[in-house]
């Protein structure tokens, strides 16, 4: 019977055996033809040049809603650069998103003028409603909450915006009205979900 | 969105054009002399005549930093490359500013312009507009300025039959305010992530694909053209003596006329807030107004009569930024201020120099824990000493001026601080545990209410008994408050009943 | 070239226009601390973010102090080192680092060797005052490396290391501010990565974030199991460099050393990797003169150039960016692998021994060896050929722990019969050995006659890409020789596009050879360590007595007992081996 050492050596054994079964590293990205043709195109527009990378990644959050690690692979492949590059550029800026906003993304506003004039409490007001915390969004995808930092609306403080709409000079007893205008039966502005 | 231009300290020169014509039709901006001094350039100037009239005239960089325009543009085009850049600065990220934007939505023509001429005395045929994806309009704006311009042969190859080629290009910021600083904005342009780089090499030297490149303001190319057809003197006669000229800035805050103004440098802050702001909302004490967003310090009560220009602002622990300028009132806490403006930081900081990542992080700690009511006395030496480091040590203007907050509320707001750690008090009402929600016994007349309504049952009391609130557990919601009808619950600084 | 004069701590001197202040004070003797700055200088590989701050000095003039790493001189500069505001601003800002870092010295990998703890003592920090939130992250391993990423510094030398020198580009910095890290693409595995092991990324890293995957334990435990008959194996490399770990100067040859230490340690067989060196000149030396005879009879599918196939780093590098191409390395398998397919074939016969209860280990400068030892094809019915491989690094702790007084050992010699090695094998450790091992062989082979001179110093050099033409008694053998893998990505994109005239080529995936390799004594960035080792080979080749691989008696031995001929069927079922397409790109479509 061979004695257990005392120290034994966990982390050795937590990895897996490497392997020569080509299958296993490749990435399977699933995404309908549309979708990659889209991607291509895109590319395709800005010469497939890499210090085009953030304009790309602009136009195809616009188009396919946001930027998941499929989408992200085939950007580096167009643009010949590493996945962990586009990776590193899309994690920097807050634009880019991996996880698809609600239908209704909502952003308020935290610059100073903002902030002066009561933003917090309507982040709360919001939080409250929702149920959900800045960054989320609600089970049923309808809205999701984040923090942008200053749109140069300063006059109208404070500001928050629903998708493209921004709403001035709000006080939290707004936030529930504002948000009834995109509950489902009231919606005129509805869009269906981007999914991919 | 800007206030009475009837005003009489205004003069208007960044913003001669805004809401005076339709941004989109060239025509009516080629009426107001757009692309005349580009013409005039072309035709009479030299490169070198033509920075030297810059020089001449005064202008310093109006993006923050102040540096003199006209020795930017001649170092570089003192550089030799095959290729140099025009880079306009539009990413606007000072939170409280929109200058820019208003200056892009309302007179796209006066920085496309104003770039063409840059190009010729630096020797770029190339101009590239980095500007915030936050701004959809003057994105559009941007485009069809430049199409029209091009359409007419303002902009493109041989503009007005010169043999001058100059064309532009627009990049997007994606929502990272360090992309403002000239060295990440480079990077960013390059498709990668907007880490800033020691300075030198400068970008007049090395900049965008390490060819020299001047980056500049959008209000300071919006002052170019003047110049040019006023002539450097007409500018020079204005401000003060180190700052010529005009600033345009953005009124936020509490303040009664809340929008851009744009006045000669050296006009008091008197009276940019009292006669030109129409002064501070609902007759409330003046306490500060933040100046240089969150790399700029605050001006007091004492600073009133300062004239407002680029040495003076330094004097006064602050700096001139971007313009942006928010009043701040009585019911202001300026240690949350200076939270607030640490916040701020430790979410746009790049993260590659330690100073900035952590030393800032941990000054927002320490900020934090003040606020809470944790904090010590030992907290305010360890504030001063890690700010002077990080001001020393960080790699950027970001980390350089992020400390200012904290330096410029503790030098004039010293008490705040002194009662935020030894009497845990706020005087402000701002800091949520250091106030508290106190009922008044007289007024009371236990009807339970508030107990009923408090969500974490801090409210206790017998029946037609006066109540008490106990702040251990109290979580400052204001439930209680709205649901009193005798006005018998009211926000103390101190725990004790008022009688 | 234009001189500045300038004063650094009252000392006046003058130097060449551009050069930083670090590298003036250098020149005064005043030794600058740095921590994220890294230069290899021999090799052209320098890392400068500017980023740590540890190195910031007082220039007289200047508002706030300057990294000295990367800020030039001007003429009449005053530089001060060491001012109390430099040192104030030095300590707070490795206690800032401190604060965000785990306090796991005592038990972490890089205890003794860490640039963050050594800093930390020399400035004397008792006490970090600025206390908070530390940022965390998931731990990874993988086959050869452990990630600890609570441990990165920021220093970006890793990131550097495997995306502009090896242009692998399996590490970039991620996220922003406080919580950024650098990290694989979407934070996954490294070994879902594009990651090849070559473990460059772990040789340069300052602290305890890159670590080897450790398997001494694993070891220890076979030497326990009396079962188990333990034998071991060590590369070219090791003998060059073990000595440092015992305060020997760089380059010391301790080869007799090191074989009395493995002894005492408790294996039973101490054997060469050398000896299997060897083995792999004589197969892939008949493959090339079979590729070669091939081409030149103008057989349309005579598949030239021939790539060495010995590093598994360049191997995965190959099989993730050449997918194209895996038909033109040799199929000869590298001399660790070799050896144990010989070791547990051959050699446990020999010994009368089962292959399950044969365990062989490997020492080697290399940590992607780990990964190797563990691919499916290298395995008998689930049986490894080679079951560990361990690091210089890791044989170091085995002989301190094992209290054995290292540097008072008697020379003692390799057991037989796979112990006996040539010059050409010693070589595999530098670049362009393994080349130069091969023409060795190959042309007394293919030209009947005897070299004159038996170095090959056309061959040899520290440019990242190399050429070389040898004549062959009136045939012109064009040979390449690339190592780091930037380099190897040019030769294979010239193969790819058709431009490559070489007949041969030799890659290494670590710049400066095996001697560089990631499982190698820590350099801290001083080249001239890789130089002396470098040497060290070269030294060791000339002090044998045979120096042509097909003059070992115990290989020809080998192959009249055992294999047959080289190339032959017995050689091709143990000694050649095939490659997969690793490559990122397959899409499959979904249909929606």
């Amino acid at each position: 019977m061979v004695p257990k050492l005392i120290c034994d050596d966990e982390m050795a054994d937590v990895h897996a055996p490497a392997t020569s079964d080509k299958d296993s590293l490749k990435v399977t990205i699933k995404l309908s033809v549309e979708k990659i043709n889209a991607i291509n195109r895109i590319c395709a527009s800005y010469d497939n040049d890499p210090e085009e990378l953030i304009s790309v990644l602009h136009e195809t959050q616009n188009t396919l809603g946001y930027l998941p690690a499929e989408v992200q692979e085939i950007i580096a492949h167009n643009l010949k650069i590493s996945a962990a590059h586009v990776y590193g550029v899309v994690t920097f800026y807050s634009y880019f998103t991996m996880v698809p906003k609600g239908d209704h993304p909502i952003s308020v506003c935290m610059g100073t003028a903002c902030y002066v004039r009561g933003a917090e409490k309507i982040l709360d007001e919001l939080k409250k409603e929702l149920n959900i915390n800045i960054g989320e969004t609600t089970p049923d995808q309808r809205f999701s909450i984040s923090c942008l930092r200053c749109v140069g609306a300063c006059g109208l403080a404070p500001v928050m915006m629903v998708g493209e709409k921004v709403y001035g000079r709000v006080s939290p007893n707004d936030v529930r009205k504002i948000l009834e205008e995109y509950r489902e039966d009231n919606c005129e502005e509805c869009k269906p979900t981007q999914q991919l | 969105m800007e206030t009475p231009v009837n005003k009489p300290k205004q003069l208007r020169i960044a913003l001669r054009n805004c809401g005076m014509l339709d941004p989109e039709n060239i025509a009516e901006s080629i009426v107001r002399d757009a692309y005349q001094a580009l013409g005039k350039v072309l035709k009479e100037y030299s490169p070198q005549e033509c920075i030297n009239i810059l020089k001449q005239s005064g202008l310093r960089g109006r993006g923050g930093a102040g540096f003199p325009t006209g020795l930017k543009w001649e170092i570089a085009s003192k550089s030799k490359s095959d290729q140099k850049y025009v880079v306009c600065n539009a990413d606007e990220g000072d939170p409280g500013a929109f200058m820019d934007r208003s200056i892009l939505e309302g007179d796209p023509h006066s920085v496309l312009e104003a770039m063409a001429i840059c190009g010729y005395c630096i020797g770029a045929d190339k101009g590239l507009i980095y500007i915030r994806a936050e701004y959809p309009l003057a994105i559009k704006r941007l485009k069809i300025a430049i199409s029209q311009a091009m359409e007419w042969g303002l902009l493109g190859k041989n503009i007005l039959g010169s043999g001058f080629n100059f064309e532009i290009k627009l990049c997007y910021g994606a929502g990272a305010f360090v992309c403002g600083e000239e060295t990440a904005l480079i990077h960013s342009m390059e498709g990668k992530r907007g880490e800033p780089t020691n300075k030198p090499p400068f970008p007049a030297t090395s900049g965008f694909m390490k060819k020299p490149t001047n980056v500049n303001n959008v209000e300071t190319f919006a002052n170019i053209a003047p110049i040019i057809l006023k002539g450097p003197e007409w500018f020079s006669s204005i401000g003060t003596k180190n700052s010529k000229g005009t600033k345009v800035f953005a009124l936020a805050g509490k303040i009664n006329h809340v929008g851009l103004i744009e006045v000669p440098m050296g006009t008091s802050l008197r009276e940019i807030i009292y006669e030109i702001g129409g002064g501070i909302k609902e007759n409330k004490k003046f306490k500060a107004v933040q100046t240089g967003g969150p790399s700029g310090g605050c001006l007091t009560e004492k600073h009133l009569d300062t004239p407002i220009d680029y040495e003076n602002l330094i004097a006064a622990g602050s700096m001139m930024g971007s313009g942006g300028m928010i009043v701040m009132d009585e019911n202001d806490c300026m240690v949350s201020v200076a939270k607030f403006y640490l916040d701020f930081i430790v979410g746009e900081s790049c993260g590659k120099c330690t100073p900035c990542r952590i030393g800032n992080k941990r000054l927002y700690e320490i900020l934090e824990r003040i606020t809470q009511g944790k904090g010590v006395m030992k907290d305010l030496d360890k504030l001063k000493n890690l700010s002077y480091i990080i001001k020393d040590t960080a790699l950027c203007g970001l980390g350089q001026t992020s400390p200012n907050p904290v330096f410029s509320t503790l030098e004039n707001f010293y008490d705040e601080y002194y009662e935020h750690v030894v009497e845990k008090k706020c005087r402000a009402g701002h800091c949520k545990n250091l106030f508290h929600y106190v009922i008044n016994e007289e007024l009371c007349v236990g009807c339970a209410a508030c107990k009923r309504c408090c969500p974490v049952h801090a409210i206790t009391g017998e029946k037609r008994k006066p109540h008490y609130i106990d702040s251990n557990i109290c979580i400052r919601c204001n439930e209680c408050i709205e649901k009193c009808s005798f006005d018998a619950i009211s926000i103390q600084l101190e725990p004790k009943i008022l009688v | 070239m234009e001189m500045i004069e300038l004063s650094i701590d009252n000392k006046v001197l003058r130097v060449k226009k551009g050069t930083t202040i670090l590298k003036a004070a250098r020149k005064v003797g005043i030794e600058i601390p740095t921590l994220c700055h890294m230069e290899l200088h021999n090799m052209n590989i320098e890392n400068k973010p500017g980023s740590c701050r540890v190195c910031v000095v007082e220039v007289d003039g200047r508002r706030n102090l300057a990294p000295a790493c990367i800020t030039e001189v001007t003429p009449g500069m005053v530089v001060n080192t060491h001012t109390v505001r430099v040192l104030n601003a030095r300590k707070t800002i490795v206690e800032l680092l401190i604060s965000d870092h785990p306090y796991d010295c005592l038990v972490c990998a890089k205890s003794g060797n860490c640039d963050l703890q050594s800093i930390a003592h020399k400035f004397g920090i008792r006490r970090v005052h600025f206390k908070g939130e530390k940022s965390t992250y998931r731990k990874d391993t993988s086959p050869s490396i452990i990630r600890d990423v609570d441990k990165c510094i920021m220093c970006r030398r890793c990131e550097m290391m495997c995306n502009e020198v090896q242009t692998v580009g399996a590490l970039s910095a991620v996220n922003r501010g406080f919580i950024s890290v650098v990290a694989p693409a979407f934070e996954m595995n490294l070994e879902q990565s594009s990651c090849t092991y070559c473990g460059q990324c772990v040789s340069v890293c300052p602290t305890g974030a890159l670590t080897e995957v450790d398997s001494t334990n694993k070891v220890l435990l076979a030497l326990m199991d009396k079962s188990k008959t333990v034998i071991v194996q060590t590369a070219p490399s090791v003998r060059a460099a073990l000595g440092e770990e015992f305060g020997l100067p760089a380059g010391t040859l301790v080869t007799g050393k090191m074989v009395a230490a493995l002894r005492r340690i408790g294996f039973k067989y101490v054997f060469d990797t050398d000896f299997a060196a060897d083995l792999t000149i004589m197969e892939e030396g008949t493959e090339l003169l079979g590729r070669l005879k091939a081409h030149l009879a103008g057989e349309s599918n005579a598949k030239l150039p021939i790539l060495t196939s010995c590093c598994p780093g360049w191997v995965n590098f190959m099989e993730h960016n050449f997918p194209d191409l895996l038909h033109i390395p040799s199929t000869a398998k590298s001399p660790q692998q070799m050896f144990g397919a010989i070791a547990k074939t051959y050699f446990a016969d020999l010994i009368g021994v089962k292959r399950q209860d044969l365990v062989v280990v490997s020492v080697m400068p290399c940590l992607a060896k780990k990964y190797e030892c563990q691919r499916d094809e290298f395995k008998v019915d689930g049986n490894p050929d080679v079951d560990f491989s361990i690091s210089t690094r890791e044989l170091a702790d085995l002989i301190k722990q094992s209290n054995i007084d290292f540097l008072n050992l008697p020379d003692e010699d390799f057991d037989t019969p796979l112990g006996e090695s040539t010059g050409a094998s010693v070589i595999f450790g530098n670049t362009g050995g393994v080349i130069e091992a091969a023409c060795r062989t190959a042309y007394e082979l293919y030209t009947g006659k005897k070299l004159d001179v038996i170095e090959f110093e056309s061959l040899r050099g520290k440019e990242g890409i190399r050429s070389a033409k040898l004549d062959f008694d009136g045939l012109t053998l064009n040979i390449g020789i690339a190592h780091g893998l930037s380099n190897a990505r040019k030769l294979l994109d010239d193969v790819r596009a058709g431009k490559s005239d070489y007949h041969a080529i030799e890659i290494m995936a670590c710049v400066g050879g095996c001697i560089a390799g990631g499982g190698q004594p820590y350099h801290h960035g001083d080249s001239k360590i890789l130089r002396q080792r470098r040497n060290a080979i070269y030294r060791e080749d000339k002090n044998k007595t045979i120096r042509k691989s097909h003059e070992n008696p115990y290989i020809i031995q080998l192959y009249k007992d055992f294999l047959g001929q080289p190339c032959g069927q017995k050689s091709h079922e143990l000694l050649h081996t095939v490659y997969y397409d690793k490559s990122r790109e397959e899409i499959t479509i979904h249909h929606d």
